[in-house]
Parts: C-alpha cells; sequence; structure tokens
C-alpha cells in the first residue's frame, strides 16, 4: 500500500518513512505566517514565555491585510506593533499593504510543494493549491513555533476526492468545492486532510485549485491538498521532483474515505444564509433580489477570477441599486487586471473598486450591510453576522454568478 | 483535575467562531474589553447570564471557522469551566487546551439536558446529570501536559525556565 500525499511530506519533514495516520510527530516548519490581526498578540505571548529570539527570522513571514487600511479607530496600534516585532527581531519578510496572505503566500513563494507552513489564519490550508501543508494555528502556538521552530502534529487520515470528465461552461472550481462541502457538511472532514485528484483537477490552473484549497476548511478539514504537476513547479518556480517536494500519486493510499465525482454533474451553486454546507443550485434561487456582490477574497480574488467576471460585465452596466465592489488579492493581481483592460470593465460596468486585501470578507469595511439586505459573494464564510448585523443574507458563489448577478440585480447562474 | 459542578448553557450545531467573538470586536485591547461580545451574533445575553463555572453543551463541530483565539479565551473569560459537545473543529480545539479551557467530547448529553440545570464532569471519566453518568474520554498525554501546566504559555515559560 502506498502513502496519501499528507504522510509524503511530514516524512519528509520529520526524516522517517515509517510515519502514517494517526501518529503524534513534531515537524519543524519551512515558513510560517502571521497576519496584522494577531501580530500583537504573538508578539506578547513569546515575550511573556521567555523567549529572546526567533528562531529562524527567514522563515517568518509578517502580512497586514484583514485591516488595511485601517477602518477603526486603534487599529494603528497592530501596525506598530507589527513593525515594532519585525524591526526588534531583524524579520525581512513583512507586506504593509500588498494584498491577503493567503494570496501572497504562495504568489511570493513562501509556500512551495512539500512545504509545512502555519499561520495565524484558518485559511492558511489554501497553500495545498501548490502541494504544500499549510493550516491554521492560533496565536499561543505561533509564539511556541517563533521560540522553539517546531509543533505537534497529528498526520490526519485523508479523504480523496476524484474528480473526472470536462466541467460545463459557467461551472468553476468555486462551484465543485461548494458542492462538495455540502456533501461532506461543515464537519465532514474534521481532523482530517483531503486530497484531490483525477483528470478534471489536472486540467485546473493553480488558480482554481488555490480556490478548492481554501475553502477545505469549510469542511472542517486540516488542510486541502493537490499533486504538484507541470503548473505548480512553474508558479512556484522549483524543479518538478520528490527532492523539491513535489510528491507524485500512490494512487493506493490508506484512505478513510474515497469519494468519486464526474465533472459533468456540477452546476453553478451557491450556499445560502447562513452556513456554508446549506448548497443549493443557483437555477433555484434566481428570483431572489440582491442589493450588491462582492468579488475578493483569498477564495476568489485572483486574476482569473476577476477576468471571468470581466466577460460578463464588458459593455454592461450592474444594476442600478446593486453596489458591485471589487477587491483583487494581491498588488500583482491588481495591475495584471489593469494591464490586461479588467479594472476598466469594472469602472466603466459601475464597479466600486478597493485596495488589495482581506476588505468585506472579515466584516471590518468596505461594504458592511444591514439587517434584511442580501449580498452574493465570492469568499469563503456566510457566518452570522460576518459581513454587518445578523440579519444580512450572505450567499457564497463563484465569480461568474457573482457578476452575473450583479448585473441582472438578482441571484443569477 | 478535581470534579466540578455548574450551570447549563445550551447551543446547537456549528458555532462557529464569528459567533463566539465577531471580527469587528477582535481590535479591542484586552480580552476582558471583548468579553461582553461573546456569542452576540446569535445569544447577546449570554455574557451576562453565564457565572464562573457554568458549563457550555452543544453539538456538533464547535468552534468552526477562524483561528482566533479570542474564541476559548473569551469563553474562558466568561467563566465557563468547560464545554461539552458531540464535536469540536481542529483549531478550536487546539487553542482551547493551549488556553487552558478544558474541552469534553460527549454525544448523550445533548438529547437530555435543559438549559439552567447542575451537571457534573469528573474529568477523564464521566459526566453526572439528574443521577445519571455519561462516561467521556481522556486527553492524549502531551495535550494533558499542557492542560495541567495551565495552556501553552505556563509550558514554555516551564521550559524556559522562568517558573
Amino acid at each position: 500500500m502506498g502513502a496519501t500525499l499528507i504522510e509524503k511530506i511530514i516524512r519528509r519533514n520529520v526524516h522517517d518513512d515509517s510515519v502514517k495516520a494517526g501518529d503524534i510527530v513534531f515537524v519543524k516548519p519551512d515558513r510560517v505566517m502571521i497576519h496584522d490581526i494577531f501580530i500583537p498578540f504573538v508578539a506578547d505571548k513569546f515575550h511573556e514565555m521567555g523567549f529572546k529570539k526567533v528562531w529562524d527570522t527567514d522563515k517568518v513571514v509578517i502580512i497586514y491585510d484583514h485591516m488595511v487600511p485601517a477602518s477603526q479607530v486603534d487599529d494603528t496600534r497592530h501596525f506598530r506593533r507589527g513593525d515594532e516585532f519585525a524591526k526588534e527581531q531583524g524579520i525581512e519578510h513583512i507586506h504593509r499593504a500588498d494584498g491577503i496572505c493567503h494570496q501572497l503566500m504562495p504568489e511570493l513563494r513562501y509556500a512551495t510543494p512539500g512545504d509545512i507552513v502555519f499561520g495565524t489564519d484558518s485559511h492558511t490550508v489554501t497553500y495545498g493549491g501548490v502541494g504544500a501543508f499549510s493550516t491554521g494555528i492560533g496565536y499561543t502556538e505561533m509564539a511556541g513555533i517563533l521560540g522553539t521552530g517546531e509543533l505537534w502534529i497529528k498526520v490526519p487520515e485523508t479523504i480523496r476526492i476524484n474528480i473526472n470528465g470536462k466541467l460545463r461552461d459557467g461551472v468553476t472550481s468555486k462551484d465543485i468545492i461548494l458542492r462538495i462541502i455540502g456533501d461532506l457538511t461543515a464537519a465532514g472532514a474534521t481532523y482530517k486532510a483531503m486530497e484531490f485528484a483525477g483528470d478534471t483537477v489536472k486540467e485546473m490552473s493553480v488558480a482554481s485549485r488555490l480556490t478548492m484549497a481554501n475553502m477545505t476548511i469549510e469542511a472542517g478539514a486540516k488542510c486541502g491538498l493537490f499533486y504538484p504537476d507541470e503548473k505548480t513547479a512553474e508558479f512556484s518556480g522549483v524543479p518538478l521532483d520528490e527532492e523539491h517536494g513535489c510528491f507524485t500519486d500512490d494512487n493506493d493510499g490508506d484512505y478513510a474515505m474515497v469519494l468519486d465525482y464526474k465533472a459533468e454533474d456540477f452546476v453553478p451553486v451557491a450556499a445560502c444564509p447562513s452556513q456554508v454546507d446549506k448548497i443549493r443550485p443557483v437555477s433555484e434561487l434566481k428570483d431572489i433580489v440582491i442589493d450588491q456582490v462582492f468579488i475578493g477574497s483569498c477564495t476568489n480574488g485572483r486574476l482569473e477570477d476577476l477576468r471571468a467576471a470581466a466577460e460578463i460585465l464588458k459593455g454592461k452596466k450592474v444594476a442600478p441599486y446593486v453596489k458591485l465592489i471589487v477587491t483583487p488579492a494581491s498588488r500583482s493581481v491588481y495591475l495584471d487586471a489593469v494591464h490586461e483592460g479588467i479594472m476598466k470593465i469594472f469602472n466603466e460596468a459601475g464597479a466600486i473598486i478597493m485596495n488589495p486585501g482581506c476588505g468585506l470578507c472579515c466584516g471590518r469595511s468596505g461594504g458592511i450591510l444591514t439587517d434584511g439586505e442580501t449580498v452574493v459573494a465570492t469568499n469563503n464564510r456566510n457566518f452570522l453576522g460576518r459581513m454587518g448585523t445578523s440579519k444580512v443574507n450572505i450567499y457564497l458563489a463563484s465569480p461568474v454568478t457573482a457578476a452575473k448577478s450583479a448585473v441582472a440585480g438578482k441571484i443569477t447562474a | 483535575m478535581a470534579t466540578f459542578t455548574g450551570k447549563v448553557f445550551v447551543l446547537g450545531d456549528d458555532i462557529d467562531t464569528d459567533i463566539i467573538i465577531p471580527t469587528e470586536y477582535l481590535a479591542l485591547k484586552t480580552i476582558d474589553d471583548m468579553r461582553q461580545y461573546g456569542f452576540y451574533p446569535l445569544r447577546p445575553e449570554l455574557p451576562s447570564l453565564i457565572s464562573k463555572g457554568d458549563i457550555i453543551v452543544a453539538g456538533n463541530n464547535f468552534g468552526c471557522g477562524s483561528s482566533r483565539e479570542q474564541a476559548p479565551e473569551v469563553i474562558k473569560a466568561l467563566g465557563v469551566s468547560c464545554v461539552i459537545a458531540k464535536s469540536f473543529a481542529r483549531i478550536f480545539y487546539r487553542n482551547s487546551i493551549n488556553n487552558g479551557l478544558l474541552l469534553i467530547e460527549n454525544s448523550d448529553i445533548q438529547d437530555v439536558v435543559k438549559e439552567g440545570d447542575e451537571l457534573t464532569v469528573i474529568p477523564g471519566q464521566e459526566i453526572r446529570y439528574k443521577g445519571v453518568s455519561y462516561k467521556i474520554g481522556s486527553l492524549p498525554d502531551n495535550l494533558m501536559d499542557i492542560l495541567n501546566d495551565g495552556g501553552l504559555v505556563n509550558a514554555m515559560k516551564k521550559r524556559n525556565g522562568l517558573i
């Protein structure tokens, strides 16, 4: 019997080929990421624990994204504390206004195939899209890693998901992952790794894989992994071999569960208020009138997402009473979208274009809603109160569905 | 860890971290500033009702969502002695142990327990409610060590010779 991808990644890290699901091991992270919301707490706990120096400054990345630009009094305290800590420790990888942490980590090659990465954010699972084992932890554990350079991990069991065939027009990787979360439920993969394979997955861009990996946490997963291929190797700038963490598929790992999907069976879907696993086909929601559309986030704020939305919006106007908010995931995504003329299309359609960052997704700024209002959003969570009051209706969908809905003024596939 | 008794508050499935402490309050300076907003989107009255030693009983996937450690910290600051749930989300689980908040997995108590009643916990052994015992498991050794140290900060202080 072969190994699962998570077993291969952890075995490489701990130099022990006998490691298997269920074992508790201490791993040495290749990289860690701390964002603006938690940096003051990490710094405080680090000192409180009695540590003086970070174990390896090159392995630490600090990214400001949730609070950029500051929207509430005292937000800037987080930037000050982060800057102080970076200076005190000599940490040079710090991004103050370059975009969302989960876009920047793979984009800037801080997270590459085979790496083990921990971040102070649940959507750290995103880097599974390039074949890295990455997952979220709290700030106390992060402070512990900064001091010790290690963390205990229980090697998770794996749910294998095979997807084969050709997707229908207008169906995206967002529709796939939403459907899978609906099938598994919001707790269906708790403590487990999800591993994606099949020819549909091979056909996908790295960006589409990052979208799916990003949302595996919404099924409770510890990580969501894709086997690296030529596209990954090019994206991450590494040779395509096991020595560089690009592991191949044994096809016969010891899986806790195997799910098989046909690509042709996927249709545009949405997660309905207020649970990520309350999945319905968009065609069943088509008369729902909306107030706002949000295109952005670490789930769907990449160039291909903006491109797909712009293709629909080209030459059209957003419905008069709808606010369309577009938030590119990073500075380079923004720049590429400008060069491609995508931002011009958004602007002419009447969209509100925001700075790269988390924006509305974390509910602190940039389009907060109130009781009874409805938003179609491309991000990953529709929890109560996520984008304003607890009586806001949040529908999570693909950038294609979001753009079509913005034009129609109601949910549209 | 000694036996304890507390008054029960009952919550449902998928109680997420945005419910436990919404993002908009995460920039408040201290956990004490945040505790009044605990469970705000779902049950804003809870912080004023919960007293020291009380127990939360919930369904599946308690603590799902973000990695915010303020979630277990706010629950602890409200005085809650432990959370009993059918299952816990993994980041919340780690964060709770690291902050010295006891979590207990049990799937039987939810069907019978009523809010406001008293319940007794014998850690690592059983829950007692209205004269009936419900078996509970114990934690792996490495986690029990952290919990017994009073959380990860103290465990690290010990490692660094500060206590």
